[in-house]
């Protein structure tokens, strides 16, 4: 296999697709010409050609919009976000259009749509730029949402998303684009709304995803040398969310942490939480921890904002709360 | 829309145990039809609802402990829309760490659920660890807990070990006495083996009912001071009485002495409205209906069912009723209107050849009567040592109520009409 970094992944995944598929095309800010702001897409608007890689006005609502149309009409858009901040100005599309024609329409159409966007903090990029607002998203039926955390996933996840009659949102980690991984040679996918174990162990259960399942197997190589066994289980889509390896996973530690970068209240991890207590009360035997950002905006300074998002020793101090 | 609420079904009844839905959310119910089955504090009774519908809403969980008057039940026509007057919260109080204004279910919580392993709210325990000693039958309150603020928690309970003394006795050493002794004391001292064939304590949980039973005759024997008035009466027409019209009534219908006694009572009762009465606080409430309460002995304990407004009928209806109360009480299903309202009691251990015996007063009531076997014994009369059946009863009053005076008249009143019992079949 070879190694990776999860922007080869992302990059390899859409060139694959629209080479297989010539209904595939890519839309958004700065991704032609330019090659995308995190340079996933250099070199495709040379080889496909404008009529497939296509720069857009910076107009959030108006690139959702086309996607969403051009994917009714047949084709299968790839559009791209320039960060997950920026969905809000296509909130209504997303929401109230792409995540319910189907539904509404009787299924007269399909929309065979995704949008690549970009979240998390960590890069000085100020409050608006830095959200984690993940779990927004996940709120709503209709719209699948997917955010990978290793090369493998990144590339298997997106071209299953991309052959996919549903519309997806797919979540990029904005600092996990260096991350190197082992990714399988060939054309293959990972089915969306699958977790899975990304480290096996016996005496607590990290339930994580995207970056933060980065920070976790740092963390369980840290409580390895104390003697604590973590597992670790991805969630790697958050809608349709697979509860299966993560209550397998507590029935057997009985014990979890629930670490993600998104703001506590209301988030993902209150959602893993309230589905163990609720499938698995008779497991529990220590209150289950969330490891979320502190809620406030996301600062500016790097100190300031390094505080306010988990790390590490975060995560290795919740571990330690629930044995 | 209907609103149903919890029932009060006796004088003192503050809240009671919601055992089990009958009818189901979603389900039409007639009016009359059993809508769920209800504890109190003296059995377990069935709830009708008092409306036609559909059961739009139950606001109380099985095994939930509701306030008497607090809605259970929603019932609404088919397409009306459920207006809610104001949210229910019951329920054991619960510790919702910082979320206590966010407490917004209109569901009731349940009481906690019947389990081998029920815990005091001083220990705590996690709901592994308590799962775990349910299964093995394992006392909690034996066992140290290692978590957070000594919470019990999965390996406390894995390392757990019964400390129950081991089960082997060393045995008493049999033929103690040497048998080749020729001595005239041929007769062998019995020698005490052991205890192999006693059988072992055997260690009941005291039931609600008999809880309730316990508390209840407590509070009576503790605060109410009772006088007790003994008074022998001729019974010979009486039976003869009963033997006659018996002959004329199929099996199921025949009276029993009891029913006849209950008549009498409800009829002095009604020339004694001091004895017919209640006490609450500084007032007496003498009581307009005379409703005769009969005390009935089933497996798990004691219950009273009422015979309603006994003075005014006739005592073949008594006797139906009576029947019918007692057979749904032997099934462990009784309507509220079975055990509430009494004004008087009867506690009747004739049948098991008793002399006579005192009973305890079933507060509020002023006055419980305990009567005795119908029995032929010797009578002089006239100088002459006869044959004759005689039936002593003792009735315990309330002082605070009553005195020793009129318990005694009301004693020869009701020798009036068990003497003369055709007045009875009036």
């Amino acid at each position: 296999m070879a190694r990776i970094t999860m922007r080869e992944a992302i990059s390899q995944a859409l060139w694959e697709e629209m080479e297989r598929d010539p209904n595939v095309f890519i839309m958004g800010e700065e991704v032609g010409v330019w090659g995308g702001t995190y340079a996933v897409t250099k070199g495709f608007y040379d080889h496909f050609g404008p009529d497939r890689v296509k720069d857009t006005p910076i107009s959030e609502a108006a690139i959702i919009g086309a996607a969403i149309g051009s994917s009714i009409a047949g084709l299968r858009p790839v559009a791209e976000l320039m960060t997950i901040n920026f969905a809000f100005s296509a909130m209504d599309h997303i929401v109230n259009e792409a995540a319910k024609m189907h539904y509404m329409f009787n299924g007269q159409m399909v929309l065979p749509l995704v949008i690549r966007t970009v979240g998390g903090g960590g890069r000085q990029l100020g409050a608006t730029h830095s959200q984690t607002p993940d779990a927004i998203f996940a709120h709503f039926p209709g719209l699948k949402v997917v955010a990978p955390g290793t090369p493998a996933d990144a590339k298997g996840l997106l071209k299953a998303a991309i052959r996919s009659n549903d519309p997806i949102l797919f979540i990029e980690h904005s600092t996990l684009y260096q991350t190197r991984g082992e990714v399988p040679e060939g054309d293959y996918i990972v089915p969306i709304g699958k977790s899975t174990v990304q480290r096996p162990g016996k005496d607590v259960t990290i339930v994580t995803y995207s970056k933060m399942l980065e920070l976790s197997l740092k963390a369980a190589d840290e409580l390895a040398k104390e003697g604590i066994d973590v597992e670790i289980v991805d969630l790697r889509s958050l809608r349709p969310l697979d509860m299966g390896p993560v209550i397998e996973s507590f029935k057997k530690t009985n014990r979890a942490v629930i670490v993600e970068e998104g703001w506590k209240s209301f988030g993902i991890g209150s959602e893993i939480m309230s589905r163990i207590y609720e499938e698995a009360f008779d497991y529990v035997d220590a209150p289950i921890k969330r490891v979320a950002q502190k809620e406030v905006p996301l600062p500016y300074n790097h100190t300031l904002e390094q505080m306010a998002i988990p790390n590490v020793s975060d995560i290795i101090k919740a571990v330690k709360e629930v044995l | 829309m209907e609103t149903v609420s919890m029932p009060k079904l006796g004088f003192d009844m503050a809240e009671g145990t919601l055992v089990r839905w009958v009818k189901a959310e979603g389900e039409m119910v007639t009016k009359g039809d059993v809508l769920a089955e209800i504890e109190t504090d003296k059995a377990t009774v069935e709830v009708e609802s008092g409306f036609s519908g559909l059961v739009a809403r139950q606001l109380v969980t099985q095994g939930a402990i509701v306030p008497v008057g607090t809605p259970i039940a929603y019932i609404t026509q088919p397409g009306e829309e459920i207006k809610e007057s104001g949210k229910v919260n019951i329920g054991p109080e619960k510790k919702v760490e910082s979320a206590a204004e966010t407490w917004e279910d209109v569901k009731v919580f349940a009481a906690t659920e019947p389990n081998p392993a029920v815990v005091s709210s001083s220990i705590t325990v996690s709901p592994l660890a308590r799962k775990m000693a349910s299964d093995k039958n394992i006392d909690l309150h034996l066992v140290q807990g290692s978590g957070p603020g000594g919470r019990i928690v999965k390996r406390d309970v894995e390392g757990f070990k019964t400390s129950a003394p081991e089960a082997t006795v060393s045995p008493v050493p049999a033929a103690a006495m040497p048998a080749t002794q020729a001595s005239k004391m041929s007769i062998p001292v019995p020698v005490w083996t052991g205890g192999d064939s006693a059988r072992s304590d055997e260690v009941v949980a005291v039931d609600k009912l008999r809880t309730i039973i316990g508390r209840r005759m407590t509070e009576s024997k503790q605060q109410v001071p009772h006088f007790y008035v003994t008074h022998e009466y001729d019974v010979a027409a009486l039976l003869k009485l009963r033997k006659e019209v018996n002959a004329y009534l199929p099996d199921e219908q025949k009276l029993s002495v009891n029913d006849f006694i209950v008549k009498a009572v409800a009829l002095t009762l009604r020339q004694f409205p001091n004895i017919n009465a209640s006490l609450d606080g500084d007032k007496i409430t003498r009581h307009g209906h005379v409703n005769v309460g009969v005390a009935v002995a089933l497996e798990s304990g004691l219950i009273t069912v009422v015979s309603k407004d006994a003075d005014l009928k006739p005592v073949r209806l008594i006797s139906a009723e009576i029947k019918d109360m007692v057979s749904h009480a032997r099934q462990g299903k009784v309507k509220p209107e079975y055990i509430e309202g009494s004004t008087f009691s009867i506690s009747n251990l004739g049948m098991f050849d008793v002399e006579h015996f005192v009973a305890i007063i079933n507060p509020p009531e002023a006055a419980i009567l305990a009567v005795g076997s119908a029995k032929e014994v010797p009578v002089i009369k006239d100088g002459e040592v006869k044959a004759g059946m005689r039936m002593k009863a003792t009735i315990s009053c309330d002082h605070r109520v009553t005195d020793g005076a009129e318990g005694a008249r009301f004693m020869q009143t009701l020798a009036g009409y068990l003497e003369n019992p055709i007045q009875l079949m009036s």
